[in-house]
């Protein structure tokens, strides 16, 4: 499976990671090499197989809807990189 | 006081021998001193393990000590631990201070055990060499031009190191396991569910599994009684009571069954290292072990299906980290996209940002069913082999890595040839399995891990055939010359 350029750059913009442009040819070589490896996959027909979803066959948990924890925004927000009015600081997004 | 066992350190805090304050002490003495060769931490928590120290000699005073009461142990720093930074190996964590304790650190605390620091890892747990650290790579003790394995390396280097009598590592493709093969210790991975994810901060959810890392068995043994049992706040934790580790340690191994899959015994092993396994397992055949030998035929696929499920669910994972509500943040962004990608492509380093692409594009529209619902599939075979296994045997032996520990920089450009390095161990994580590196011999001055692989649940059964296999050898108790005395 070999990823191109694009590729590369598509894939960089759906993770929402800025990758510089001397990079990318580095990417794009290991990226390939990765999925020719996960390649080998293709080799075996798994047909009838049922996913593996979990390694115990456990079902999801569920609780009571009940509050069980405090509120620390303080001591949560005050490892934010930007924080006001006990409101995160992102650029702005409606004009 | 370095080389004793916690065992031996635990009964020597009872007698009042010394107190967990001069045993503290004399640990970050060491670590000052030593820990620059090796670079196995990445904090020293000095202030809070003296005061650790000096509540702990208290609690002895009073008579209501734990095992681990006054021990001296170094957490692995993908740990959450409530006041000190917690970095996961990352630039991107490198200012976050953790709000609140993972529970295992929570359990280690009320057992009364000392925090001595944190211990660098692979970013994000994703390597196998530790050289993918923010903080640099950690040197293997042994051979100070060889990789510690990991990404649990720092764990596994300060414990062989005398730089803690034991530390926490996690498991999610052999990070416990491969690290304490290359470094020559003692580190149990155990089924998935049984020790708390809360506050260990998440790479794949559906592998992670916490563990302890020591110099023998019993040790561990000792560790995982504090470690294991349900926790509420982790939704895959399992509730099922915890045994005694310790209980079982001595239990006969007469009539024990122990498969030798062909498929770990085939091309890609060094021959070196097959021939310390098989004196290994000799030394089991004296003890009234029966071989059989077995056959896992998807071992080969193990690798390629974990390469999908791994970097599909570290996306999903790693996706918190955008610079907004903990974290690294990029200069003036221009906009939210632009805040996001920077902030991400300045926090996390290559091999992160790898996995990261890797995972988006398995489970991007249109790639999903032929990606990760294939690997799903894939894995359910490699679980099935498995379960017919256990079928005839009680558990199973191979090498926990294919070489001794490799030279730093040997791999670390040529991601696919890494990844092949956990070839035994990460089926194991695909189907939850518990699994065991034991100290088994050397190749020239680099150590070779003996691989135990048991049925779910069997914690104490692993424990049990690797202390026997102790009893009987002594690969355990060597030290690296530089760090003995």
């Amino acid at each position: 499976m070999s990823l191109d350029r694009s590729d590369v750059e598509k894939i960089a913009h759906l993770a929402r990671l800025a990758i510089s442009e001397e990079d990318i040819p580095g990417y794009t070589h290991n990226l390939s090499n990765i999925l020719d490896l996960v390649a080998q996959m293709d080799a075996v027909d798994t047909s009838g197989v049922e996913p593996m979803a979990h390694p115990l066959d456990a079902t999801q948990r569920l609780r009571a809807d009940e509050v069980s924890e405090t509120n620390q925004r303080e001591a949560f927000q005050k490892i934010a990189p930007a924080t006001e009015a006990s409101l995160y600081l992102v650029p702005q997004v409606i004009e | 006081m370095h080389n004793k066992t916690i065992a031996e350190l635990s009964a020597g805090l009872k007698n009042g021998d010394f107190s967990s304050e001069e045993l503290t002490r004399s640990f970050l003495a060491r670590i000052e001193k030593l820990d620059p060769q090796v670079n196995s931490y990445i904090s020293v928590t000095t202030d809070e393990a003296l005061s650790q120290a000096r509540e702990a000699d208290k609690r002895i005073a009073a008579g209501n000590a734990s095992a681990l009461t006054g021990v001296p142990i170094a957490q692995k720093d993908i740990f959450c631990t409530n006041g000190v930074k917690t970095s996961s190996g990352s630039k991107m964590l490198d200012k976050f201070i953790a709000p609140y304790d993972a529970t295992v650190v929570s359990k280690f605390n009320q057992a009364g055990a000392v925090m001595l620091g944190k211990t660098n890892m692979d970013e994000f747990a994703m390597g196998s060499s530790n050289e993918t650290s923010f903080y640099g790579p950690v040197k293997n003790p042994w051979d100070l031009t060889a990789v510690p394995g990991g990404s649990s390396g720092g764990s596994a280097a300060a414990v062989a190191a005398r730089l803690a009598p034991g530390a926490t590592g996690t498991d999610t493709g052999g990070s416990i396991r491969q690290p304490a093969a290359l470094c020559g210790i003692t580190g149990i991975k155990p089924t998935y569910g049984r020790v708390s994810r809360y506050g260990m901060i998440a790479f794949a959810s559906s592998l992670d599994q916490a563990g302890p890392m020591e110099r023998t068995s019993e040790d561990c043994a000792l560790m995982l009684n504090a470690m294991a049992g349900f926790d509420e706040r982790d939704s895959t934790s399992v509730e099922k009571d915890v045994p005694d580790y310790t209980a079982s340690l001595n239990d006969d191994l007469k009539g024990l069954k122990i498969g030798l899959p062909r498929e770990y015994f085939g091309e890609g092993l060094d021959s070196e290292v097959a021939k310390v396994i098989e004196a290994s397992i000799e030394e089991y055949k004296k003890q009234g072990a029966e071989i059989v030998e077995i056959s896992l035929p998807n071992t080969g696929l193990a690798v390629p299906t974990y390469y999908v499920v791994a970097p599909a669910e570290c996306s999903s994972n790693l996706s918190r980290m955008d610079g907004v509500r903990f974290g690294h943040r990029c200069d003036n962004p221009a906009d939210l996209e632009d805040l996001y990608k920077r902030s991400r492509g300045e926090g996390f380093g290559a091999e992160v940002k790898r996995r990261i692409m890797i995972g988006a594009y398995a489970l991007s529209a249109g790639y999903y069913d032929a990606y990760y619902l294939k690997a799903q599939k894939l894995r359910q075979l490699i679980s099935d082999d498995f379960k017919k296994a256990f079928e005839q045997v009680d558990v199973i032996m191979g090498p926990t890595s294919p070489t001794t520990a490799f030279n730093l920089g040997e791999k670390s450009d040529d991601p696919v040839t890494m990844y092949l390095s956990d070839i035994y161990t990460i089926a194991v994580n695909l189907a939850g399995l518990p699994g065991m590196s034991v100290p088994a011999g050397f190749v020239g001055q680099r150590p070779v891990g003996l691989q135990i692989i048991g049925n779910y649940f069997e914690e104490a059964r692993l424990l049990n055939v690797a202390h026997k296999f102790q009893q009987a050898s002594d690969w355990h108790q060597r030290a690296p010359e530089n760090f003995s005395d």
